[in-house]
């Protein structure tokens, strides 16, 4: 196999793209957990917990490198390690949630996460030092790769992906309402505490299956960027929600396919992307704002416009 | 005050009725010896300090705090049975300015925003039977026109003021018709204008559809115009009463057990003199 370059025949380069197994495994993975990344990270960024995304992914990179130690398969380490630090989150952020008064007590739990998140990557790399694994075994866990996803990996995805989708339609007007208004939503009968740990249980499934391909570090990039941009489009939810989507798969594949042609690394290209992507919403969304803000004002945008 | 007269004519269960009550939160007794009662179409201000235990009330009568059996009773069962009946609009502190959901999505989750199911509005088009989606829309558009906020409903939530927030949530909290309407300090946070237009609004929508209102207010000045009976709460124990009968010197002294003085300015405003502050309230407004 020769070099592949990218040609400005992009019929050529797709046509390469989907010549070998391993590159239409990684786009179907990449696909499936963009897919559900852009629906739970809607999610995430609208009850503004990026922070507890941030720290189960965090928590994927030593239960990876444990599972690998103890002679388990990774993806088993990425979904238990997730699962319990989406159990953990729930426990203590269920009670931040129900104290109002607790700006001050959110601080400090914040405060534990993060020196929880430090020991976690500090513990996941003494495994993977005690496996005596090679450096680029560590760059894979925390930046991500396409190579060598196999179509068992890419079944189990997808199993896992549409157990959370289904769930999550299942329980998605609650939620909002809940994420929204807790406490009207309490005085409705809901179960908001109940809520709370089960959204942080599909997010930690998210996590745990969008890190292995993204890697631990990177995962933001698929799970918040694109949805914080259709956020900052549109106030419609549904098409908010959709864009998201759209959004995650075209930043996943366009870093799929450039990659590959380039000798530059996986997780640069989907986080150059989901933050370009960020960055041009924000602008276009305050270009609008100010725009309508003038018209407002009724002040005539000769020059913009 | 023709108006409470006649709705307590003409029905006689009250929508929530208070007897011998008593509420308590970490084993620290708010009320108790509570004795309410509310009709439907009665538009009744909760009063009192910081501390003296309005929200709990609303929170008793949602049956979020526990009352000893038989003590609370709405709409002739009891706390928490008939809570779809009711339209709560707890307190709160204003959405944030990025919030990217529209004021038609936020009343449309008062109308279904409890049921399981599936959540995207273009997943219910195939499988909408019967014209229940245009029927949901219709409903949110009424009560949109109803509360006079059809000119921002379709903006997103954190670009509105404090005013239009308020009234999108009233919207919300009315949209399933409920009997009773449970508002805590819907005027907080709010200039006086938009204070007393909040005020009036609530009264036309109390008579409108009938429902029996419970707001929780710091001053009752913006709303005394519109009132039917007021509701004053304070050191552990409650009044109910025309606004002229309980904002008096004597009752509300009796009441703190200390001396106040209720002052009439010329233009008609109270003002209670005098009142000491509950203990346990911090700098923040949390009442418990």
């Amino acid at each position: 196999m020769s070099n592949p370059t990218l040609t400005w025949n992009l019929v050529k380069d797709v046509h390469e793209l989907l010549a070998y197994q391993f590159m239409v495994n990684a786009l179907q993975a990449g696909g499936i957990v963009a897919v559900m990344a852009g629906v739970v990270g809607w999610f995430v960024v609208l009850r503004r917990q990026s922070f507890a995304a941030h720290t189960t992914a965090m928590m994927s990179f030593p239960g990876a490198s444990g599972a690998a130690l103890a002679g388990l398969p990774t993806a088993l380490g990425y979904y238990l390690a997730c699962g319990v630090a989406a159990l953990a989150i729930g426990r203590s952020g269920g009670a931040q949630r129900r104290g109002r008064s607790g700006t001050l007590k959110g601080t400090s739990e914040s405060a534990a996460v993060g020196v929880v998140q430090v020991a976690g990557l500090a513990l996941g790399f003494l495994f993977l030092s005690l496996y005596k694994g090679v450096l680029e075994q560590l760059e894979t866990l925390l930046f991500g790769t396409f190579l060598g996803i196999d179509s068992d990996q890419v079944l189990t995805l997808a199993i896992v992906a549409v157990l959370v989708l289904v769930a999550l339609l299942a329980i998605g007007r609650p939620l909002l309402l809940s994420s929204l208004d807790p406490e009207a939503a309490r005085a409705r009968g809901l179960p908001v505490g109940l809520l709370d740990i089960g959204f942080l249980l599909l997010l930690g499934l998210t996590v745990a299956a969008t890190s292995q391909i993204t890697g631990a570090l990177l995962v933001f990039a698929l799970l918040v960027a694109p949805p914080a941009a259709a956020q900052a489009l549109t106030p419609r939810p549904g098409l908010s929600l959709a864009l998201s989507v759209v959004f995650a798969v075209l930043v996943m594949w366009l870093g799929l396919g450039i990659s590959y042609f380039s000798i530059y690394p996986l997780g640069f290209f989907v986080t150059s992307f989901g933050f370009a992507l960020y960055v041009a919403a924000k602008l276009a969304s305050g270009a609008t704002a100010a725009l309508r803000h003038s018209r407002q004002a009724g002040k005539p945008m000769a020059t913009l416009v | 005050m023709t108006r409470s007269t006649s709705a307590v004519a003409s029905a006689h269960t009250p929508a929530i009725a208070l007897r011998d009550a008593r509420a308590s939160i970490g084993g620290r007794t708010v009320w108790s010896g509570v004795d309410l009662s509310v009709s439907p179409g009665e538009f009744v201000a909760v009063l009192g300090s910081n501390g003296s235990g309005k929200s709990t009330l609303l929170k008793a009568i949602l049956g979020l705090v526990a009352t000893a059996p038989g003590a609370v009773s709405v709409l002739g069962g009891p706390a928490g049975a008939a809570n779809r009946e009711i339209g709560y609009l707890p307190q709160r502190h204003g959405f944030d300015s990025t919030l990217p959901i529209r004021g038609v999505d936020l009343v449309g989750l008062g109308l279904d925003g409890a049921r399981w199911g599936v959540p995207l509005p273009f997943g219910r088009g195939i499988l909408d039977r019967g014209g229940t989606r245009a029927r949901s829309r219709a409903r949110v558009g009424e009560v949109i026109e109803l509360v006079g906020a059809s000119a921002y409903a379709e903006r997103p939530l954190g670009e509105l003021s404090g005013g239009e927030q308020q009234r999108i949530l009233i919207a919300q909290a009315l949209v399933r018709r409920p009997r009773i309407l449970m508002l805590d300090e819907p005027l907080d946070s709010l200039d006086l204008p938009n204070q007393a237009a909040v005020s009036a609004l609530v009264q036309r929508i109390c008579a409108a559809e009938n429902v029996a209102v419970l707001l929780v207010a710091h001053d009752v000045n913006p709303l005394l115009s519109y009132l039917d009976q007021v509701i004053y709460l304070a050191g552990g124990r409650a009044l109910q009463g025309t606004v002229q009968d309980v904002i008096t010197g004597s009752k509300l002294s009796e009441l703190y057990g200390v001396e106040i003085e209720v002052l009439h300015t010329r233009d008609g405003r109270l003002v209670v003199v005098g009142q000491p502050e509950a203990p346990h309230v911090h700098g923040h407004r949390h009442d418990p």
